[in-house]
């Protein structure tokens, strides 16, 4: 114990009086292991995103290279006009909307199921929750599809049992957007286990206190449990947030990359890839995907600031 | 759960009655969470026919019984008689009248039924699993090719990402020098970068070099090392107490000494994470294989064989099935062997990948 301790001051010691030799040494090997990232991120971050911007004021398109120029800020000044461009953030925002409050609801009931002092098999409940996100995200777009075919698929043979028609999930413009949410319902697995690790975070004696009181179970989980397990759940409302405008496997397996129907899967993502990589307008794309860049850059901003402005943090009062 | 008791349950009944009611909610969710699976499974061990058939059962594979009589083979029928509802084979069939024999007992001769068999009557099916569908489902795509491409990628992709990212890490934890911290900030920062951003000069330089349709930009940029990475492996390497490196500094150990020698060992568990982690990553990506490999088909890794599978063998339902399992079986086993790594690394570093 003594022992350990001396050790520990030892080197805590020894840490900080740094001789000139010391200091070299540091500094040599500090930067030769570093090195790899350094380079990585000159070769495959600095330069390709600063090339990215420069690309955005031209026209270039690989096919003909040779009439390239630039166009200023044409590229910017065309999206809000793109009928594509303002249907793919729609269609990106209107899935955020549905799919975040949903997504956020099962979670909490997964999480507060899984917390609960009556559940058998407690651990094998949480894993075979958590294993639909192992899945292959192709393999597993491709089982929904079947699943969701209005003839053979199980959810319509079910609601026929119940004397409800299935709809066309994956052709209707209307269910697309449901189906998809249903589907991204399979990656709950994250969000269960860290709501699940922030509802084990909360002090048992708020709990305690609040029976005394005559709390029931609704009053306790709405004026203790939602407040504390806030910084979670905002956290992964941004997450998802960004997580839509990142949005693509999905979408592309499901329509074959087409957007349909009548492009309702169109999310921003799959439109800049059409326009980068299946028109060519690599000009164009450049513009498209420094507007996602500047997008995920605000709302990780919002999230930072979010999160020091209402979510209640144990210890440090409300606001 | 919310359940106001009845005043005179005893203790132990009503924590009896909430675990059946918790349980079996729980259970409840469970199953249609993943009764995809079911369907997969299911619908792979089926025939098209089976599949489009409106009068097999739409769960399990099944197939119209027949029985073979005086060289013809014979659909058999569930058919009310005098004596109850009996299984008889159709001999000839009209709108009005339809004959038929009993399997049972075919010296009896020809049955008359009157009635539209068409409308009144149900074929009998027995269960018919197609497990052939594996075998034709492995040639159709090529599996072989696709496992040894995804393999591969991620193979090397791993061995890069994870060894470049400990050497890393190393410097991070292990070294003071200026600029430490900035840098480092630096290398959080990059976590939130949309690929997008870079993709587009990337790959024209790809392109230019020669490298496109090959699998090297799958794999080369991951041998400099990622954000995802060196946090966790940073993390954990400043939870290793410096007195061992210390010691074996002073027995002349230099820095590449005491990485392999002392915090490698220890760290163990943090690098079978970020392996595993990268690893299903590679396994499992689609956007970089599209965009890199989309028009070289003997280089496609699993997801893009299986995403092209299904956009062109639409007629194929029950082998798309059959893909989509043998796709993801592999990573399922990984999974449930190494469930405490995935579960609770994600929970400690906070981050996914």
């Amino acid at each position: 114990m003594t022992e350990v301790s001396r050790a520990a001051t030892v080197s805590r010691a020894s840490k900080k009086p740094k001789t000139g030799h010391m200091q070299r040494y540091h500094t040599k090997w500090g930067y030769i292991f570093i090195s790899p990232w350094i380079i990585g991120f000159l070769a495959f971050t600095l330069i390709p995103v600063v090339a990215t911007v420069v690309f955005s004021f031209t026209n270039y398109s690989p096919v003909t290279p040779e009439l390239t120029e630039f166009v200023g800020v044409k590229n910017y000044v065309r999206m809000p006009s793109d009928a594509k461009v303002v249907e793919s953030l729609w269609v990106t925002v209107r899935y955020a909307l549905l799919a975040i409050p949903i997504t956020l609801s099962f979670g909490i009931v997964l999480a507060l199921l899984g917390n609960a002092k009556g559940l058998l098999g407690k651990n094998i409940f949480r894993t075979l929750f958590y294993m639909p996100m192992m899945i292959p995200i192709v393999a597993g777009a491709v089982i929904w599809k079947g699943v969701m075919n209005t003839q053979t698929g199980w959810i319509n043979v079910a609601l026929e049992t119940v004397g409800i028609p299935g709809p066309d999930w994956v052709n209707s413009i209307f269910w697309i957007t449901p189906a998809m949410v249903l589907i991204g319902m399979w990656g709950v697995g994250n969000l269960m286990l860290t709501l699940m690790a922030g509802m084990q975070g909360v002090p048992t004696e708020l709990y305690e206190a609040a029976e005394i009181d005559g709390a029931n179970a609704w009053r306790k989980f709405r004026n203790i449990t939602l407040p504390m397990i806030s910084p979670v759940l905002f956290y992964n409302f941004t997450l998802m947030l960004i997580g839509a405008f990142k949005f693509f496997d999905l979408a592309y397996v499901l329509k074959d990359g087409t957007g349909g129907p009548a492009d309702q899967t169109l999310f921003y993502v799959l439109n800049f890839y059409k326009n980068a990589f299946e028109y060519n307008l690599m000009g164009y794309g450049s513009a498209l995907a420094w507007v996602l860049f500047l997008i995920v850059l605000i709302l990780t901003i919002f999230n930072f600031w979010g999160q020091s402005r209402w979510v209640y943090y144990a210890g440090e009062g409300r606001n | 759960m919310a359940v106001r008791e009845p005043t005179h349950m005893t203790g132990k009944q009503r924590e009896l009655l909430n675990k059946i009611l918790v349980t079996g909610i729980a259970s409840f969710i469970l199953i249609a969470f993943i009764m995809p699976l079911g369907y997969m499974f299911t619908s792979g061990i089926k025939s098209t026919a089976q599949m489009n058939d409106p009068n097999a059962s739409p769960f399990w594979p099944q197939s119209p019984k027949t029985i073979e009589y005086e060289g013809e083979q014979l659909e058999v029928y569930q058919v009310p008689t005098e004596d109850g509802v009996k299984e008889l084979a159709a001999v000839t069939k009209t709108r009005t009248k339809t004959t038929f024999i009993d399997p049972e007992n075919p010296e009896a001769g020809l049955i008359e039924w009157e009635g539209n068999w068409r409308k009144d009557l149900v074929p009998v099916y027995f269960a018919d699993a197609k497990w052939d569908n594996f075998k034709t489902a492995w040639d159709e795509l090529n599996f072989p090719l696709l496992f040894r491409n995804t393999l591969i990628i991620a193979v090397t992709g791993t061995i890069g990402a994870v060894g470049s990212s400990i050497l890393v890490a190393y410097g991070f934890s292990r070294f003071d020098f200026r600029g430490k911290n900035v840098l480092f900030m630096i290398v959080i920062g990059t976590i939130i970068l949309p690929m997008q951003a870079t993709l587009i000069p990337t790959y024209i330089v790809f392109s230019r070099i020669g490298w496109v349709n090959t699998f090297l930009p799958l794999i080369v940029p991951h041998f400099f090392a990622n954000a995802y990475n060196v946090f966790l492996l940073r993390q954990y390497f400043m939870q290793i107490p410096r007195d061992l490196d210390q010691a074996a500094m002073i027995d002349g150990a230099g820095p590449f000494r005491i990485l392999v020698s002392v915090i490698l060992p220890q760290a163990l568990p943090a690098i079978t994470a970020v392996s595993l982690f990268h690893f299903f990553f590679a396994w499992n990506d689609f956007f970089g294989p599209l965009i890199y490999l989309v028009s070289a088909p003997e280089l496609w890794p699993l997801s893009v064989g299986l995403q092209r599978f299904n956009a062109t063998y639409g007629r194929m339902p029950n082998l798309i099935q059959t893909s989509a399992l043998i796709t993801l079986v592999l990573p399922v086993i990984i999974f449930f062997l190494a469930q405490r790594v995935f579960m609770q690394g994600i929970v400690f570093s906070g981050v996914e990948k």
